[in-house]
């Protein structure tokens, strides 16, 4: 079975990848380009682990065929910082310590930014309940709302 | 498996028809899971994503007609559709999580089949039709007759459904849908009850359409509770008829998640405070 062409455009750069018709443009990401900070948790979208954006809206990437990108604007958690520059809410993830296994940080953190460039001022509810998706088994999520709150605060002053 | 991404219908009814078992997939959040799962191992995958119209929202005859590949996210931000629908796209609103809601589509909840489904019994007391395309040219049928039991629809082999379309709202009329389940998101109902109505210049109740999800195989529409409300003020009396015409109309089973006593039960007290919301709309008082 030959292997589909599919040319995409991730992180803002134009690319070109093989796949197979099964795979999931999570299994894209990791196996194919190398670009393991997306995670694969449960693999039938109830976690959020591999959230990425597509096209600006935010989707499971494992709930996603790779043949499906072509022509689509994808963005990982490979995309958040600006070269060493963390993004906001990286830095607040780190400085209120957010996380501690980690495996969930990244689904989050795409998360949380898509939340922000929709509604920069949201409430504590808004955030909880756009991060339902989003499962930690960690920090029992506290931290996590606080982080993404006190973010959107900082960037609301900053702008 | 094969991968195909036609650009019109006829290409996508023709590859369709042509290979036993092909699936179609539009926000693929119930697809993918089944084929990760070899719940179903396909020779054919075929994206309608591609095709003309299957992302747009258009107004038509006075209603709405909503792509197949419209996903939940952009119903909840489509303003007009929110205005005349709400309990529609709040139904659909629901489903899964906010990731889900990027990819997940009306559509392809009514194809799943799943007594349980939330949008659909929306969508039935809206009086919604499907638009099913196929080998044999186009139809038009009931949301309400697609689903014939968990999993099973009334699409023939080669057919898939191309939009649904929403009948024009109407003065004075509002519907809702609620749900029971045990947490306060991402769950899947135990109950499902929507209510359509409209009312006349005097705020009685002219027209109605209920319908139960999850308590039976498939979508039950309660023409019982539609008749106990006909001509009536949404009064106490008006809403025990409701309730009782509901939980009688449901023929739910027990399992872990709810017995038989429990689901009709709460069947009634959906109906109830989903026809308050709906009559509030009907008024202009609510969203």
């Amino acid at each position: 079975m030959s292997r589909i062409h599919v040319t995409t455009t991730i992180n803002g750069d134009a690319t070109e990848f093989l796949c197979d018709a099964e795979a999931t443009l999570l299994d894209v990401l990791r196996d194919e380009l190398g670009l393991t900070g997306t995670k694969e948790g449960c693999g039938t979208g109830d976690c959020g682990a591999c959230s990425v954006t597509v096209d600006g809206r935010l989707v499971c990437s494992c709930l996603m065929l790779g043949a499906e990108a072509e022509g689509r604007e994808i963005t990982t958690i490979e995309g958040m910082a600006d070269g060493e520059r963390l993004h906001p809410l990286q830095k607040k993830f780190i400085e209120m310590a957010a996380l501690q296994c980690g495996i969930c940080t990244p689904g989050i953190l795409v998360a949380a930014k898509s939340l922000l460039e929709r509604n920069p001022d949201p409430s504590e509810e808004e955030v909880r309940y756009w991060l339902a998706g989003n499962l930690c088994r960690c920090t029992g999520y506290d931290k996590i709302i606080r982080a993404v709150m006190e973010t959107a605060a900082d960037m609301r002053r900053a702008s | 498996m094969r991968f195909e991404a036609p650009r019109d219908v006829e290409e996508a009814v023709k590859v369709l028809a042509g290979q036993q078992g092909a699936h179609v997939l539009a926000g693929g959040t119930d697809l993918l899971v089944k084929l990760r799962s070899e719940m179903i191992e396909p020779e054919l995958v075929i994206d309608i994503k591609r095709i003309a119209g299957m992302r747009d929202i258009t107004a038509e005859e006075g209603g709405w007609r909503i792509g197949a590949a419209v996903c939940g996210a952009e119903l909840g931000e489509h303003e007009g559709l929110r205005a005349d629908w709400p309990g529609v796209v709040e139904a659909a609103g629901l489903i899964g999580s906010t990731q889900v809601q990027g990819r997940a589509t009306l559509a392809g909840n009514l194809c799943n089949a799943s007594p349980a489904a939330d949008s659909v019994p929306a969508m039935v007391a809206a009086g919604a039709v499907a638009r099913i395309v196929g080998p044999q040219g186009t139809r038009d049928l009931p949301v309400l007759d697609v689903p014939q039991g968990p999993g099973r629809t009334a699409l023939e082999r080669g057919e898939f459904i191309a939009s649904i379309w929403l009948p024009p709202r109407g003065e004075r009329a509002g519907d809702a849908y609620l749900r029971f389940i045990p947490r306060t998101e991402m769950d899947i109902a135990v109950v499902g009850c929507a209510v359509s109505l409209s009312l006349d210049e005097a705020g009685r109740v002219s027209g109605a359409r209920v319908a139960l999800g999850a308590v039976g195989p498939k979508v039950i529409l309660v023409e019982a509770a539609a008749e106990a409300l006909k001509h009536r003020a949404l009064d106490a009396g008006a809403l025990d008829d409701l309730a009782a015409a509901c939980s009688k109309a449901a023929t739910p089973i027990d399992d872990k998640r709810g017995t038989v006593a429990f689901r009709k039960h709460v069947a009634g007290v959906l109906a109830r405070r989903a026809a308050g919301i709906a009559e509030a709309r009907a008024k202009g008082e609510t969203a």
